[in-house]
């Protein structure tokens, strides 16, 4: 139910309140900025997903807010399902007009991935074939950083990390979410 | 008829190059060059670069058609916006197979054949395009990706 609703929220916003770009333009602007990571860092690919992660992070400080008043979505998710669901046919559907799939829950509800089966980021993309960067690179990785802020910011800290990508050959791109703990008071959260 | 398809980049550099032969008319796919002419293809190709400069600017189009002939070597050129040229060396087979319908199509000039390496250097084109758009490939860079390789040798297989 929630579900269905989440979705008809996606799609209507999609349509009516978002600005588009070329979908190209996106592509390309991301590719090069981690092209530019990985020479910048003489390809120390576990750096550059660090870097990916912290642009992502203050991305989604920012990018809650625009979230929330595009959807008009004042009420809180009921639980952590709940903020799943939104992430993926709200979140991710207004902004990228994806909408990746929810699976693997584990039984207390707090860890849950979500299947990229189509990822406008990467495009086009092949790693480089240096032997390293198909296993030390995660491509996406700011997708990362974009929900641990964006959460973040609306009192819930979770830790994201990619376990698979389609760019390094493996079947499917994955990220894993885990709800660490609901943040309580208000008080400043100490960044890394 | 075997083929040798090289791309050039914008410096003359060679960028790709990729040897194989006939899959038509039951044809194995493999290269058949005679042993002592085999290393002159990257020769003759290169030397064919003249007389893509010379009619690059003849026609608006990316196709500029058999543009050079060495002996029994035919030249086949397909120039990119990006100024990155696709060369195919054709060499039909040796007259030694003389059956009527090889000399027929092995006619390299005729529309047939032009029509086929047409559609071949189309679908290349489509390819290198994917290929270059990755935001780890640069200008002039030699294209080493297997996909890229996978799909050259399978409008290689298709067309020719």
């Amino acid at each position: 139910m929630a579900s269905a609703k989440a979705a008809r929220l996606g799609e209507e916003v999609w349509k009516s309140r978002v600005d588009k770009v070329n979908a190209e333009l996106v592509t390309l602007t991301y590719g090069t900025m981690v092209a530019q990571l990985c020479k910048d860092y003489e390809s120390d690919y576990l750096e550059v997903n660090k870097q990916l992660d912290k642009m992502g992070y203050n991305i989604g400080l920012r990018l809650i807010e625009d979230y929330l008043a595009k959807s008009n979505t004042m009420k809180r998710c009921v639980n952590f399902k709940d903020t799943a669901e939104m992430i993926s046919k709200v979140g991710f559907k207004i902004f990228l007009n994806i909408t990746p799939t929810i699976t693997s829950w584990t039984s207390d509800n707090k860890q849950f991935s979500l299947i990229f089966e189509e990822n406008p980021l990467a495009d086009f993309v092949e790693l480089p074939d240096d032997g390293r960067a198909q296993d030390e690179l995660w491509y996406s990785n700011m997708f990362c950083g974009v929900l641990r802020g964006a959460l973040e910011m609306v009192q819930m800290q979770v830790e994201a990390h990619f376990i698979s990508d389609v760019l390094r050959g493996n079947d499917t791109t994955e990220m894993r979410i885990s709800l660490i703990r609901y943040i309580d008071d208000e008080m400043p959260v100490d960044d890394d | 008829m075997s083929y040798y398809f090289a791309i050039i980049g914008t410096q003359d550099n060679p960028l790709f190059e990729y040897e194989f032969g006939t899959s038509k008319q039951g044809g194995d796919g493999v290269a058949r060059f005679p042993e002592q002419a085999r290393h002159m293809n990257q020769f003759i190709v290169h030397g064919s670069l003249d007389i893509v400069e010379e009619v690059q600017w003849a026609n608006g189009s990316m196709y500029l058609k058999c543009i050079d002939r060495f002996y029994n070597n035919f030249v086949s050129c397909w120039m990119t916006g990006g100024n990155v040229k696709f060369l195919l060396l054709h060499a039909p087979s040796q007259p030694a197979a003389t059956t009527t319908t090889r000399t027929s199509i092995a006619n390299p000039t005729s529309p047939q054949t032009e029509e086929a390496i047409k559609q071949f250097f189309t679908e290349v084109y489509e390819n290198w395009i994917k290929a270059i758009m990755s935001p780890f490939y640069h200008v002039n860079m030699e294209a080493r990706s297997p996909i890229f390789r996978q799909r050259v040798v399978a409008a290689g297989k298709k067309y020719l």
